[in-house]
């Protein structure tokens, strides 16, 4: 149905306010002036103005394909794009061209979207902060802000910018950053335990995490196959409606998409909350979460009470085993995932030919780094003979009953959860890279690693900034499927707090009325 | 010295008869160029994803059936480990946890006895039969210290058949795999030939005293065709009875058979016992079979593979054409066996019955020793035969109506054999083979001969 909402990007460029080309071209000026924060691995510049002057000669026939016609777009470096390459932040597959688009790379340029290049992450997709890629850590945008600036002044002393940033949060850092310093309308990330949301809450803006079977994964180089899932990360929740309509659906190529008919759907302007009933889970008062997010957490509770929702302590009893049971099962499936990198059809191979099995372990010990090396062996020694039962079915079970408290809660009545996305705000890059990427990854994804267990759909929506002048966002966890509900409770939400935009100096200096107005964030 | 008891048992992976491979879109051919037959997903490229041929869940099921196995409406997928240059994913998918098929069995027959006249029915129990992916082709280049890959079999359906050790000899474990070998092939699920590599076997042997557990076994690779798989595990039953007759213990390895010096050799061995790290495979979600009762009432007919659908469409299986034929034409089940053993002699056999007043049981001889014995021994197929069934059946013709002896008709088939052109009658004519019917011209003929010969008759006479 077609949208009532005005659609302020798109319908610029509907009444040829602004062209699909100098969209780009802005989008591209801008991606260069804020190089240093590394979002991007690949800017995809040619073949990005070639698809806007197709965007904009349908324009001018008055034919665009859809709202996200000409809308440029960014995609993390784990989604294939043909002829783009795909590396994962890994040396792997430094230079590897693949032949195919994933399906929702596919469907975002079957609708018009302007490609702008492929964006920064942790490597495979291995981590909590952006930082473990092979080409550099990303850069939070939020470290340039004026807001996080002016609340560093007030420190004792004057610190070099270069070592005060801090990090994005991961793995999907560079879609966050992208999204977030404006230089794309909307990025994809992928979802295994939390690599969507986290970076959404570190960045300020709106991070979907989709219901398990939702979205295809056909071309998503995959993590876990049975947790991940593409994310969407954009800077309002309709934003995040409409492209999860544009990639929703059965896929033929992907047998654990749901065959049932996806209907796009329209938000609604919530205004009356009172028939909803919101759970906070008492779990998520996690060991280690800030008062700032503590208070926050409460606060929004309060704004659903006022309003007239019912709002209830629920528990999920089995969260404090879920790291474990992910570690267990991430591993074991990163352990088979990784096997089919022999240096033998595509990517890296090592010069070692004294045998095949050699040419393999060089290859391997070259092209993978540390944490992708760690998750190997410990996958493989859980799906050892001997230890399968004890782990890998063990875990299997605890995941039933992690996904079954959430059964328990929302029959009870519940339609949400509310909770916090991450334990406090950005850290400073100096001090996260203190403790390795599997202490850290067990610290951040504690709030956000039981919905992908569950296979939930779950979204992170900016709430305010923190002391420091940082985004802090809260989580919505809704029911499986129900993304229309989980997406209006969040827009009504997100309504209320009127979370403030980043005052970015690159940003700024470019001109246009399009970057200067809050409600031009979006495009839809 | 104690008797032992040999046991054996076999693995058979079938390659399915379809148009694309187990997992993806590409085609399945025999004899491509190198490489031309691979897809996204067979390359192992990132992120593709399997997606489930329907025509193979049906071949697995029709398989099922026919060997009375019970089809679990259930199965499962999953991933088994191992590096190799063939196997692109590092991973091959197949059926560990719970296979497509459970606990049939197989009929098979054999000529035992002195002129192997007898014929004695024996059964080998299936334990079950799983679907999996057939891995690419490595050729080995010593001279140039390099691997050569060709992924276009890599990904191929393949029908995995257990059978339980219940057999004891090479000569059972080839009929066995002969009767298995007919069925497939009359079901058209796999055309299981050996020599292109679409029935592969292996043997597991070992040996026991009476009464005692069984003893260690090993596995037997590379036999390429079932004349091989005789030899194979006739030679490693009484290699492993030497063996242990001196003294010696059998390791469980895995042997190849070397056709060319008749035995088994221990393979390269890999070091210590490979771990395949078995996991389910998390991108096919189970496999979920219906029947009649089963089926639900709007299902999309397209995306159900039903159970008691294909039951009722199942061919004849051999065993029941044999039945067939030895009530319909009233041959021995010794006939009917050698008829559906040899490609098309069956057709060939009803094409002449059905061209001749002669009757079945008379013409089977003619075509069992006369036909089949010329056929072997240049080596020839049926299809290939210089005589065709209404050249033989005009022959047969012939002695029907006594227009010549059987003596006669040998020397005009002998004739025929040659592949003249001519047809039997025009041969008759030519060597003056008509038997005469005229009871005064045989008299003349015998009168002539005892004239000849009188030394002779004189000597009978006198005794």
């Amino acid at each position: 149905p077609e949208s009532r909402v005005h659609l302020q990007v798109s319908s610029a460029l509907k009444e040829g306010q602004i062209t699909p080309t100098e969209l780009c071209q802005r989008c591209l000026a801008l991606i260069k002036s804020t190089k240093f924060l590394n979002a991007y691995i690949t800017v995809a510049e040619e073949t990005a103005l070639k698809q806007a002057e197709e965007s904009e000669k349908r324009y001018s026939k008055g034919q665009p394909l859809g709202v996200l016609d000409g809308i440029p777009i960014a995609v993390k470096d784990n989604f294939n794009t043909a002829g783009i390459e795909t590396t994962c932040a890994s040396n792997m597959l430094k230079g590897y061209i693949s032949p195919y688009n994933a399906t929702v790379v596919q469907k975002l340029l079957d609708q018009g979207a302007v490609l702008l290049g492929k964006t920064n992450l942790d490597e495979f997709a291995m981590g909590s902060g952006s930082t473990d890629g092979v080409f550099g850590p990303v850069r939070n945008p939020w470290s340039y802000s004026r807001q996080y600036k002016e609340k560093s002044l007030s420190k004792s002393h004057s610190e070099d910018e270069e070592s005060n940033w801090v990090i994005t949060g991961g793995s999907s850092g560079g879609s966050a950053a992208a999204v977030s310093s404006f230089t794309c309308f909307a990025a994809l990330g992928s979802d295994t335990g939390g690599s969507t949301r986290n970076p959404a809450a570190h960045c300020g803006v709106v991070g979907l995490k989709p219901t398990y079977g939702l979205i295809s994964r056909h071309g998503l180089i995959p993590l876990v196959n049975s947790m991940d899932v593409p994310g969407i990360l954009t800077r309002c929740v309709d934003d995040a409606a409409v492209v999860l309509g544009s990639l929703a659906g059965h896929d033929p190529k992907d047998s654990t998409t749901i065959q049932d008919n996806f209907k796009p759907f329209e938000l609604p302007d919530l205004t009356d909350v009172s028939k909803l009933s919101i759970g906070i889970p008492k779990e998520y008062h996690a060991p280690g979460l800030s008062g700032e997010i503590l208070a926050l957490w409460s606060k929004a509770a309060d704004l659903f009470k006022n309003a007239g929702a019912k709002v209830t302590d629920v528990s999920l009893p089995h969260t404090r085993y879920s790291i474990v049971c992910y570690h267990v099962l991430c591993t074991a499936e990163v352990a088979s995932n990784m096997a089919r990198f022999d240096g033998l059809e595509y990517g890296h191979r090592s010069d070692m030919n004294k045998s095949t099995e050699s040419m393999y372990a060089a290859t391997r010990r070259e092209g993978f780094n540390d944490v992708v090396r760690g998750r190997i062996l410990s996958g493989n020694y859980f799906l050892l003979k001997q230890n399968y039962e004890n782990y890998f079915i063990k875990a299997q079970k605890v995941r039933r009953l992690i996904a079954n408290d959430f059964l328990k809660v929302f029959r009870s009545g519940v339609d949400i959860l509310l909770t916090p996305t991450t334990l406090s705000d950005a850290a400073p890059y100096m001090e996260f890279i203190k403790e390795d990427n599997r202490t850290r990854s067990a610290q951040d994804d504690i709030l956000t690693q039981a919905a992908n267990m569950a296979g939930l759909p779950a979204i992170n929506v900016p709430a305010a900034l923190s002391e420091r002048g940082l985004p802090i966002g809260l989580q919505f966890i809704g029911r499986s499927f129900q993304e229309k509900q989980l997406l209006t409770v969040a827009k009504w939400f997100e309504k209320q707090v009127k979370f403030p935009m980043i005052q970015l100096e690159e940003v700024k200096r470019l001109d246009p009325g399009v970057f200067q107005h809050q409600q031009s964030a979006s495009f839809s | 010295l104690a008797p032992w008891v040999p046991v054996v048992g076999l693995e058979i992976h079938a390659q399915i008869s379809s148009n694309s491979k187990l997992f993806s879109g590409s085609q399945v051919q025999f004899a491509a160029p190198p490489n031309s037959l691979v897809s996204f997903f067979d390359a192992s490229l990132p992120g593709t994803l399997p997606v489930l041929n329907r025509r193979c869940v049906e071949a697995a099921v029709m398989t099922g059936l026919a060997l009375n196995c019970s089809i679990n409406k259930k199965c499962l997928f999953d991933r088994k480990h191992y590096f190799y240059a063939d196997l692109p994913a590092g991973y091959q998918i197949t059926q560990q946890r719970v296979p497509i098929a459970v606990n049939g069995n197989l009929s098979y027959s054999l000529c035992i006895g002195n002129k192997m006249s007898q014929m004695v029915t024996r059964t080998v129990r299936i334990k079950q039969i799983q679907l999996e992916q057939d891995s690419g082709k490595s050729l080995h280049d010593d001279t140039r210290s390099q691997t050569l890959v060709d992924l276009n079999r890599a990904g191929v359906g393949l029908m995995e058949v257990v059978m339980e050790p219940d057999m004891c000899c090479g000569e059972e474990a080839a009929a066995a795999v002969r009767e298995l070998q007919l069925i497939l092939q009359t079901l058209g699920s796999s055309q299981a030939v050996m020599a292109e590599g679409q029935l592969r076997v292996d043997a597991n042997v070992s040996v026991h005293h009476p009464g005692e557990p069984y003893g260690v076994r090993t596995e037997v690779k590379n036999i390429n065709s079932i004349r091989y798989l005789a030899k194979a595990v006739d030679y490693e039953i009484q290699r492993q009875i030497e063996e242990l007759e001196n003294g010696g213990t059998i390791l469980n390895e895995t042997r190849a058979f070397d056709s060319k010096l008749g035995c088994t050799v221990p393979m390269r061995d890999k070091e210590g016992k490979q771990d395949y790290r078995f996991m389910p495979e998390p991108n096919l979600p189970p496999l979920i079979l219906y029947d009649a009762k089963s089926l639900p009432a709007n299902m999309n007919h397209q995306q159900v593979v039903n159970i008691d659908w294909i039951h009722e469409r199942l061919p004849d299986l051999p065993s029941v054409k044999r039945a067939k034929l030895v009530e319909q034409y009233g041959i021995l089940p010794e006939h009917s066996f050698i008829l559906l053993n040899e490609d098309g002699l069956t057709e060939f056999f009803e094409n002449v019955v059905r061209q001749t007043q002669m009757m079945p049981r008379k013409v089977i001889g003619w075509i069992l020793n006369d036909l089949l014995s010329y056929l072997k021994q240049h080596s020839l197929t049926v299809k290939e035969s210089p005589v065709s069934s209404s050249l033989l059946a005009d022959l047969l013709n012939l002695l029907e109506k006594k227009e010549i002896s059987a003596a006669a008709a040998k020397q005009v088939l002998a004739e025929l054999w040659k592949g003249e052109g001519k047809t039997p009658l025009e041969i008759v004519k030519e060597k003056k083979l008509e038997l005469i019917q005229d009871l005064k011209e045989l008299e003349q003929i015998c009168q002539a001969v005892i004239d000849g010969h009188e030394n002779e008759v004189i000597m009978m006479v006198l005794g």
